[in-house]
């Protein structure tokens, strides 16, 4: 057992800790954050681990680690602003994209020139995805697109949308299921926000009536879809900065005691409320070390997979667990909210935003089905 | 970076594994654990595994052990829990783990070689009656008399205490704030040890008596003190948790198959997901856990100041999951699991050995939120 990186790699996190010290802002207003996304992107830190061909850093899996830890760390503004295309639109046009689809999208993700959104529940079809049933006709050199998108987060802000629809009569799950990039302007496509239980609205309807998109948009080959929106691309899978958020929270909910009574007494003298810190504590560092050693498999060229579903688990059960707690250590002040709750409600928004992560990418229920199938090799529901 | 095992460390494992499926499976435990008259473990498979290195792995080449570390140790202690191996390897590893540490250049000459050739069985006495896992707890008196000292005092749940030859003991000097280790030897006069009757037959528990017990000075570890003894329940803690990881692993596998084959409703029960995702939990926890006690061992071998939090993690962790997974191996196997023929039992028991063992989830709890500044 080696917890140290290679000289090369810690050289690279020498230079991304010197160019911090000299581009961090100070303060997050609007020019700021767009002059720290220009230097980013020249530093070809925006995509680190795309490929340099299309414009990527072609950063190592070690490097992508260390540029995530250090970027939370310093809890720098993110690297690129075109969130979906980055995380996922991106991987898949590069690996199932036309020479034609690469030139179009990549260099305006990498530059953040509009956001994209993901077209894939739709309101019957949320965990059990493979049952969509929004169509694709085909009509010349068209498909005429039929259907209903649900909980398209960032949908009304977006230019492009990344769909999944089903070019092949029947429900025959995975097969049939084909992937188009629609512009979100096109006739016929109408959105309808959402307003969750937050109070805001990040995510939308998004209704299809006879939509036309040309076939050239398609990514990948007809009926492949399910695979083009699974890229291979290796990209890290550590959980690193995932768990710099949680232990950032953890460290200021610890604050937050200190500084709270509960029921009368101080709230960090609490048993119950020590050992559910230290409860927390003790799981995000699991967390951090389960991700050492995926992270440790990946550089030794091994693929990493369902493993990943159990440091999604804990963080789903961190990021309610922790939302609930300081609700708890704030008391009866914990009912209330924005100026006038602890904190300003910083920690209201946290316990009533946690299903962004929860549910938003597999429900924990989806996780725990994948760690059955899939390591413990029980038989799939009927 | 590599938070992984060497080629060296999976030889290992699957020699450990492979020995212990041939020589000690199942069927084996129960035999050696429930003859009344035995000492609970086989001392031919005893002299096997000494033989084989395993009870000196830890302990320097120069006094005839393998030189290795607390990582190379956990791969074993995975592989022995996993078959809920009955032997004082882990009491008898302590033992040598606080001589080497604490002792003198002459002390450890003096008693590795037994320890580690396996002619003497060690253990390390550190509990007392009101069972605060740590120095504080240390009441047994040390009162020096010349060039002696007299050990008065009473230990319990000492592992192995019956077939112990050497005992570790943690005392304090007089009144003071001082506490130290004495190594006292088997037929010493007023050392008494009492085999304690416990849930898990696999592991022997007992209460040691000192009743001025007179020891020389040159018995008395040099080096230790209370942060020794706090050292030891780290290292104890570790290692039974190590020891955990593999009887969790036994304990789902078990489980697993079972819900694959058992048929009910047309369907086999591992279909249902009420039966698949508590088996999911288990994989997410030990996995968790897991790798919580491979960072405390490397910090043992590498001297790293975050041993205490690493292992109050780890203990703490798996004091919660281990005896929850005990509880679902029972129920998910139904009728079954609740009878002595089937071995479900078996995990179950040792979940519970283990949740107190070096300090329950609770003590690492409370100990992991005041490290953590609380």
């Amino acid at each position: 057992m080696d917890f140290d990186f290679t000289p090369e790699d810690e050289a690279f996190r020498a230079e991304v800790r010197k160019f911090l010290k000299q581009h961090l802002p100070k303060k997050h207003t609007p020019e700021a954050i767009a002059e720290w996304q220009k230097q980013v992107r020249a530093k070809g830190w925006v995509g680190f681990s795309w490929p340099k061909e299309v414009g990527g850093g072609g950063g190592t899996i070690a490097q992508q680690v260390i540029l995530k830890e250090e970027m939370s760390k310093a809890r720098a503004p993110s690297l690129g602003t075109c969130f979906m295309g980055l995380a996922w639109v991106g991987p898949s046009i590069i690996e199932y994209g036309t020479p034609e689809q690469k030139k179009k999208f990549i260099p305006d993700i990498l530059d953040g020139k509009y956001q994209w959104c993901t077209g894939y529940s739709e309101p019957g079809s949320g965990s059990d995805l493979a049952t969509l049933k929004t169509r694709a006709v085909r009509d010349g050199d068209d498909y005429v697109i039929n259907g209903q998108k649900i909980w398209t987060s960032i949908a009304m802000w977006s230019k492009w949308i990344i769909l999944l629809v089903r070019t092949e009569a029947g429900e025959s799950k995975h097969e049939g299921i084909t992937c188009v990039l629609v512009p979100m302007d096109s006739p016929g496509i109408t959105v309808r926000p959402i307003k969750n239980m937050a109070g805001g609205a990040m995510f939308a309807e998004v209704f299809f009536d006879n939509v036309r998109v040309p076939v050239a948009n398609r990514l990948g080959p007809e009926g492949q879809g399910w695979k083009v929106t699974v890229s291979a691309l290796a990209h890290e899978r550590s959980s690193i900065a995932e768990v710099a958020g949680l232990q950032r929270s953890l460290e200021e909910l610890k604050a937050l005691a200190k500084k709270s009574k509960k029921n009368g007494k101080p709230a960090a003298a609490d048993p119950g409320v020590r050992r559910r810190l230290a409860r927390a504590d003790a799981r995000i560092e699991a967390m951090r070390l389960n991700g050492l050693r995926f992270l440790t498999k990946q550089l030794k060229g091994e693929n990493v997979g369902a493993e990943t579903s159990v440091n999604k688990l804990h963080r789903a059960a961190l990021e309610i667990e922790l939302g609930e707690l300081a609700l708890e250590i704030e008391g009866g002040a914990g009912v209330l909210d924005g100026a006038a709750a602890p904190e300003h409600g910083k920690w209201q928004r946290m316990a009533l935003s946690w299903p962004e992560v929860v549910i938003g990418g597999g429900t924990p229920n989806i996780q725990r089905n994948i760690i059955a199938e899939r390591i413990l090799g029980l038989p799939k529901d009927p | 970076m590599n938070f992984g095992f060497t080629e060296e460390q999976e030889l290992l494992r699957s020699e450990v594994r492979k020995l212990l499926d041939e020589s000690c499976p199942l069927e084996q435990v129960r035999k050696i654990t429930e003859d009344p008259n035995g000492p609970g473990f086989s001392r031919e498979l005893w002299q096997k595994i000494a033989e084989l290195g395993w009870l000196g792995l830890t302990i320097p080449e120069a006094h005839g052990g393998a030189g290795l570390g607390w990582v190379d140790l956990v791969v074993v202690l995975e592989e022995t829990g996993r078959s809920l191996f009955p032997s004082p390897l882990v009491s008898s590893t302590l033992a040598a783990h606080a001589i080497r540490r604490f002792g003198s250049p002459r002390q450890q000459a003096a008693w590795l070689p037994a320890l580690a050739d396996g002619s003497a069985i060690g253990t390390v006495a550190l509990l007392e009656e009101d069972g605060a896992p740590g120095p504080e707890g240390v009441r047994l008196a040390g009162r020096a008399a010349g060039k002696s000292l007299t050990l008065t005092g009473e230990k319990t749940l000492v592992g192995d205490a019956a077939s112990a030859d050497l005992i570790v003991v943690a005392f304090r000097k007089g009144k003071s704030k001082d506490l130290g280790l004495a190594v006292v030897e088997r037929g010493a006069a007023g050392l008494a040890t009492k085999d304690l009757p416990g849930i898990d037959l696999t592991k022997r528990l007992g209460r040691v008596s000192l009743d001025g017990v007179k020891i020389g000075r040159d018995a008395v570890l040099a080096k230790a003190d209370a942060a020794a003894i706090s050292h030891l329940f780290d290292v104890g803690a570790l290692a039974v948790t190590a020891e955990g990881v593999g009887a969790a692993e036994a304990a789902l596998a078990l489980t697993a198959g079972y819900a694959k084959h058992r048929v009910q409703f047309g369907r086999p029960i591992a279909t249902f997901q009420a039966v698949k995702h508590p088996l999911a939990e288990a994989y997410v926890d030990v996995q968790s856990f897991q790798s919580l006690v491979y960072y405390a061992a490397w910090c043992v071998d590498h001297g790293h100041k975050d041993l205490p939090l690493a292992v109050s993690r780890a203990k703490a962790y798996a004091s919660e999951a281990l005896p929850k997974l005990g509880i679902d191996t029972i129920q998910l196997h139904g009728g079954i699991g609740y009878t002595w023929e089937y071995d479900a039992h078996l995990y179950l028991k040792r979940a519970k050995w283990l949740r107190p063992a070096f300090g329950d989830a609770d003590w690492h709890y409370e100990r992991v939120a005041r490290l953590g500044g609380l």
